[in-house]
């Protein structure tokens, strides 16, 4: 049980981040508008959040859920703002949507390091107290399995991301306005001609993913360390695995970023249980579990792959 | 005709390579007022900061780059998204160093050569694999490129555990000098620089991508299928086979480009940390900057190890090295603006044009 236990932490570790930034991208590729860009959005986010959080926990002005939450909210605003400059070129002036990303995944770890080389004289990366982990609630923990599993050593975020994936799918078949974004995403010149105006639709899907992917960036970060050298570990380019792997939709997406999470879990920690420890498997394979089951579920998944039919194009209204 | 859009292509990346060395000054201006003119001066003279040697730090540094980069253009062109090769390129230095240290029963005059080819080949095979995935299940290749460099790194610090360890400094073997690519003299004429004739071999093989895009029905079949695929299904050609073809030969070059770096006799060696090859993301900048045409690809290398070497002597000004990270990414996010540069340069050419009829 102790075992079972420590597991689904690790793995809820994983799993968040992961399904935050895939469901980051789907409002923007279901808005029209591929976003490669992830990686560097999650990445300033989590600069702008982390070094918030040094200088709120130096000067001790805040401390606890509060700060974690004012640091979230810092790490959201400056993800929605670092992805304008993906809106601006690939909404307003049609460019390659696959340069721009790839430029802004270069741009953030470099802005990051750089600004951290300078504020802490050539050390590259930002140290913070993790003081956020929940060890028990009142009522909540007392809850038999549920109340061990979820509400014992436990972060707020893990909420925070099952919120968003329920707000998400509430957004997208729930409401007018998301059935109007994807409509963006399908066959704009339709939406256009319904009356929608497809650019800002499709600023909007990318500068909310942006806010997401900043989030997905700084919770990505807090558990897993307390020295932040503006690197996600390629979490950005995983999450576009998920969300392509998810067919672009939410629940397959938590379903998609559940399984990775497992893959990865027993990946990093099969050495505590003695069936696999034991097994005389090289450690390498556990490493490789994620990656090599992707590759074979995408194989026996991708041909009725349900991509968004207009995403990756600009808007091009004489197309109508 | 055809000269004038080269013109507006040149133009336009010029705009863009301007605007972002701009945005670096600018930067490096915020950061310390009074060395800014100074720092940035060492920055622009990067090659040439310390004579012919630098030139040829130039060259050996854009050595590998430029074959990832041309990876990344090749598969470009056949409308193939290659962000791969990190993984190609890490598999081609391994396979590389595996037969330097291994296949001793070759004659070390020709061993560098086989060792290329060997990583080469196995660059190609890494490639090959999203390749299939992609013309026969529709899997994209983002994705099993992405999923592909992780697998390829974990296989090869495994491999290098287990094969070619040196366990003093946690890190793959080296190859020594005596089976290194040779340097014909270029030694001596780059005043002791590490550039060897890998140079030649890779403007060599860029010039030999151009020929095949340009020159051949066969690249005419890459760049069709690249273009619309159904619609060159429908004219006859195997767009399987093209898309399957196109990502070997891609990754060919990631893996030659892997073993220049690491056959170079240097001493430089495969790290034991996870952590995905650089070079191989620097492929993708280098492809983007040159248009993704393999001559563009040559001088987009060049280019971008000049401001590296220029940035790296800047740090003697206490500016963070990161500074050429900073301005690279400015110019490859204004070139995604190129399309729109070029409409303006198009518009003011035919203001000139009509000026001159008037």
């Amino acid at each position: 049980m102790v075992i079972f236990h420590f597991m689904f932490d690790q793995m809820l570790l994983f799993c968040i981040p992961l399904l935050v930034v895939a469901l980051a991208g789907l409002f923007s590729e279901r808005s029209g508008v591929v976003n490669i860009a992830l990686e560097g959005i999650m990445i300033f986010g989590a600069f702008i959040g982390i070094l918030l959080m040094y200088f709120l926990q130096t000067y001790e002005i805040l401390s606890g859920q509060a700060l974690l939450l004012v640091c979230i909210l810092a790490a959201a605003i400056a993800g929605g703002l670092f992805s304008l400059f993906h809106a601006v070129a690939s909404v307003s002036f049609g460019a390659d949507q696959t340069i721009s990303g790839t430029a802004l995944n270069l741009l953030a770890p470099a802005i990051g390091v750089f600004v951290a080389k300078l504020i802490f004289n050539g050390t590259d990366s930002i140290s913070f107290k993790n003081e956020f982990i929940i060890s028990r609630v009142p009522v909540l923990t007392d809850i038999p399995f549920i109340g061990e599993l979820l509400f014992t050593n436990f972060y707020l975020t893990t909420f925070l991301g099952i919120f968003i994936l329920i707000g998400t799918w509430f957004f997208f078949y729930k409401t007018k306005f998301g059935l109007r974004m994807r409509a963006c995403g399908e066959f704009p010149q339709a939406a256009d001609a319904a009356g929608i105006n497809v650019g800002k639709m499709r600023y909007l899907g990318v500068i909310i993913s942006g806010v997401l992917a900043g989030v997905g960036g700084i919770i990505y970060v807090i558990p897993v360390t307390t020295s932040f050298d503006s690197q996600v570990a390629g979490y950005g380019f995983l999450a576009l695995a998920v969300l392509i792997f998810g067919n672009w939709k939410p629940w397959r997406i938590a379903t998609a970023s559940v399984f990775f999470a497992i893959c990865k879990t027993i990946s990093t920690t099969y050495v505590i249980v003695p069936v696999l420890l034991n097994s005389g498997i090289s450690p390498t394979y556990y490493k490789l579990l994620p990656y090599v089951a992707t590759l074979i579920l995408l194989a026996f998944t991708s041909k009725n792959s349900a991509a968004p039919k207009a995403c990756g194009e600009p808007y091009d209204k004489s197309k109508r | 005709m055809k000269n004038k859009n080269l013109i507006i292509a040149l133009t336009s990346s010029l705009v863009a390579i301007v605007i972002g060395l701009i945005i670096g000054f600018i930067v490096v201006y915020l950061t310390d007022s009074s060395i800014a003119v100074d720092a940035y001066t060492v920055l622009l003279s990067g090659g040439f900061y310390k004579g012919i040697k630098s030139t040829g730090e130039v060259l050996f540094y854009a050595m590998p780059v430029m074959m990832t980069g041309l990876s990344v253009a090749f598969a470009f062109k056949c409308g193939v998204f290659n962000i791969g090769t990190p993984g190609q390129y890490i598999l081609g230095a391994f396979t590389s160093i595996f037969v330097c240290t291994y296949c001793d029963f070759i004659p070390s005059s020709v061993l560098w050569l086989v060792a290329l080819i060997a990583g080469g080949i196995a660059g190609a095979i890494w490639a090959i694999i999203p390749g299939i995935l992609k013309a026969f299940r529709n899997v994209n290749v983002v994705i099993s490129c992405i999923m592909m460099n992780y697998i390829g790194m974990l296989l090869v610090i495994k491999w290098v555990k287990q094969y070619i360890y040196n366990s003093t400094g946690a890190t793959s073997l080296t190859v020594s000098s005596a089976n290194a690519v040779p340097s014909f003299g270029l030694y001596d004429f780059f005043n002791r620089s590490n550039v060897n004739i890998g140079i030649f071999i890779a403007i060599g093989l860029c010039i030999l991508a151009y020929f095949i895009l340009n020159k051949t029905t066969f690249g005419f079949e890459l760049k069709a299928v690249g273009y619309n695929s159904e619609a060159s299904r429908y004219a006859g050609m195997d767009d399987k086979k093209c898309i399957i073809i196109s990502m070997m030969i891609a990754g060919f070059f990631a893996g030659i480009g892997g073993a220049l770096a690491y056959t170079a006799g240097t001493g430089k060696s495969i790290s034991t940390s996870e952590v995905l090859a650089a070079d191989g993301f620097t492929g993708i900048s280098i492809a983007l900057l040159g248009f993704n045409n393999p001559l563009g690809v040559i001088c987009a290398a060049l280019f971008i190890s000049y401001i590296e070497l220029g940035g790296y002597y800047m740090q003697a000004y206490n500016i963070p090295v990161e500074i050429i990270d900073v301005i690279v990414a400015c110019i490859i996010y204004c070139s995604a603006f190129s399309f729109f540069i070029r409409k303006i340069i198009e518009s003011f050419f035919e203001k000139i044009g009509k000026g001159g009829k008037e």
